[in-house]
């Protein structure tokens, strides 16, 4: 052992393979690598949404008592949402409406689900400047269209919430939802 | 370090000569942990603690800032913000056990580290302003530690706190408007708990100042060694990198493996469970108790339960438990011996192990209640601990009579193995 420390040259021919010490320092430094690694994930997934503010990224509503030409407001992630059941006439009124007519061209069966027609589920946003709004409560005006209206500019959307006339560029948007039976949907 | 046969930082990229005319960092790293700083050869594993306390300040404040990003400092929501890391955030509960843990261990490889210096000398000429930072480093550690026990809010963080500010009370004449302005009010509340973690907050970065103030203080010298010897040759060392990295890295991961072990497997061990009650003011715990590396200056303070002349018990402990610690500011001139280290220092070693049983004794009865056979147990201890600095070490130091030296570090390493002979360092 003394003599191999003593009598051992630095250089070494190549293919002399992989001296011991060499062998060390390379499993060490990649185990060390490794172990950074390791401890940067935490690091870093500490920042993502906690579980709580996951939590409150999905609302469930119970859309029993709603009746056809009812629409409730509910919250989902902290701003205002539309839950509508449309009525046979809304339904064949958004239908009838030629694509080319309109500024975000989109029909009916885009915005809902397939079987449920009647439900109408859309932000409360108005996608002009963030307005809610008029049209999901009783009595409220519901613009030129029969849908909704925003007051603050003067957009009116139609029976399937789409932008028929005023400043606002998109119709209200339709967030990510699903039966989970038919009773209750799940936002988000 | 002003070691002639210092290998001397020579860079050979374009880039690193560009960078070295302009801000020579490179160069300060190469010279400070590089291959730049030659290092006594003989080092032991004793002299591993300081680069494992750097080690413990980095995992003390990166996993601080991280808790800081969840942590609300209001006194209505503290407790509940915790409780919101451990079970809502991503990886909260291993952030905060690192954090709680890592505090421990970091004092344990203090104390090691303080040790080490009381046994070999450390603190002696040349390396006086090293052991002087070092001290304000722990008293800095000791704040730290304190305020960020008090941020979770819980019922030994309310009453430690009430302890700990009622102390400054003890002060004559100033002593109630000074611990009034201390807690921005007349008891730990909302006041206290903010500026406390800010001030556990900035601290932190105060001591990384002083750690670069005390390891430039200490490669000024260079490195002390087991023999107390000075360097005097080419021989007696050898280059900081790769020599000492690679010993502090296996030390390091000797250290992560316990601080894991104790982190995934008995996060709650060393911690008080009363600490998971919220604050109550109206409710005071059976027993008082600061967190374990408190225990051996808790029961010093403790110590002190009669008046004496004009000072009564309650300062007289607080004076002691200061001075237990300030009286090591003196320790290079208290020791007169000009031998440094005590493997060479029979009768001085004797005493160095009495006085480890006495901080023993002081620690286990810091963490037991204010009641006999304790109380008795830490008036005697403390007796030693200050006879030992102030009457025992000065005249030990005075009269010894050593062990012979040997004549370099060479000569003490070649001594112990009769066929080596040494091969110079690469």
């Amino acid at each position: 052992m003394a003599e191999e420390a003593v009598t051992d040259t630095p250089e070494l021919a190549a293919g002399d393979g992989v001296r011991r010490r060499d062998f060390i320092n390379l499993a060490a430094v990649s185990a060390a690598g490794v172990g950074g690694l390791a401890t940067l994930v935490p690091l870093v997934s500490q920042m993502s949404a906690s579980a709580d503010v996951l939590a409150a990224s999905s609302t469930e509503v119970d859309i029993s008592a709603i009746k056809p030409g009812q629409s409730i407001k509910a919250i989902f992630r902290d701003q205002p949402l539309f839950v509508r059941n449309l009525t046979p006439a809304e339904i064949s009124e958004a239908n009838k409406v030629a694509l080319g007519d309109l500024r975000d061209p989109q029909t009916l069966a885009d915005r809902t689900k397939e079987g449920k027609e009647n439900w109408l589920i859309t932000m409360a946003v108005c996608t002009h400047l963030g307005c809610v709004p008029l049209g999901g409560g009783e009595g409220e005006p519901r613009g030129e269209f029969g849908g909704y209206f925003c007051p603050c500019h003067g957009s009116h959307y139609d029976t399937a919430a789409r932008i028929r006339k005023g400043p606002a560029p998109l119709n209200l948007e339709v967030p990510e939802y699903e039966f989970t039976s038919d009773t209750v949907v799940k936002i988000g | 370090m002003s070691f002639p046969w210092a290998n001397e930082y020579k860079p050979s990229h374009p880039f690193m000569q560009w960078m070295d005319e302009r801000l020579p960092v490179p160069r300060l790293v190469y010279n400070a942990v590089g291959a730049g700083y030659p290092v006594p050869r003989n080092l032991n594993y004793w002299w591993n603690f300081g680069f494992m306390a750097l080690i413990c300040l980095t995992i003390q404040i990166v996993t601080g800032i991280v808790l800081a990003m969840h942590y609300a400092a209001n006194a209505g929501i503290a407790f509940d913000s915790v409780e919101h890391i451990m079970r809502d955030v991503n990886w909260g509960w291993l952030m905060r056990y690192v954090h709680a843990n890592g505090a421990s261990a970091f004092f344990v490889v203090i104390y090691i580290h303080i040790f080490r210096g009381f046994y070999y000398g450390s603190y002696k000429a040349p390396r006086e302003m090293v052991w002087l930072l070092g001290v304000v480093i722990f008293l800095l550690m000791m704040a730290t530690a304190f305020m960020g026990y008090v941020l979770p809010w819980g019922q030994m963080s309310f009453w430690g706190a009430k302890v700990i500010t009622g102390l400054f009370g003890a002060i004559p004449l100033v002593g109630e408007p000074l611990q009034q302005w201390l807690l921005g009010g007349f008891a730990p509340g909302n006041a206290a708990l903010n500026r406390f973690f800010s001030l556990h907050y900035l601290l932190p970065f105060v001591i990384v100042g002083v750690v670069v103030l005390h390891i430039w203080a200490l490669h000024t010298p260079g490195s002390n060694n087991p023999t107390g010897v000075p360097v005097k040759s080419e021989s007696d060392t050898v280059p900081f990198y790769p020599y000492f990295i690679a010993k502090d890295g296996w030390t390091v991961g000797a250290f992560l493996f316990v601080l894991a072990a104790l982190t995934f497997f008995a996060p709650n061990l060393l911690g008080h469970p009363d600490n998971y009650i919220p604050a109550n003011p109206m409710a005071t715990p059976a027993h008082i108790v600061p967190e374990w590396y408190f225990w051996p200056f808790y029961a010093i303070l403790r110590a002190f339960t009669q008046n004496f002349l004009f000072f009564d018990a309650k300062l007289l402990g607080v004076l002691a438990m200061f001075g237990s610690i300030l009286i090591w500011f003196f320790l290079p001139w208290l020791d007169k011996s000009p031998v440094r280290s005590a493997t060479y220092r029979p009768l001085y070693r004797k005493f160095f192990w009495v006085l480890m049983v006495a901080m023993a004794v002081l620690f286990y009865c810091g963490g037991k209640p204010a009641e006999e056979p304790y109380v008795v147990m830490s008036q005697l201890a403390t007796l030693y601990y200050f006879a030992h600095f102030l009457i025992i070490v000065p005249i030990v130091s005075s009269i010894e009579r050593p062990d012979p030296l040997p004549y370099s570090i060479t000569e003490a390493v070649l001594d112990e193995d009769e066929g080596a002979a040494l091969s110079p360092a690469q």
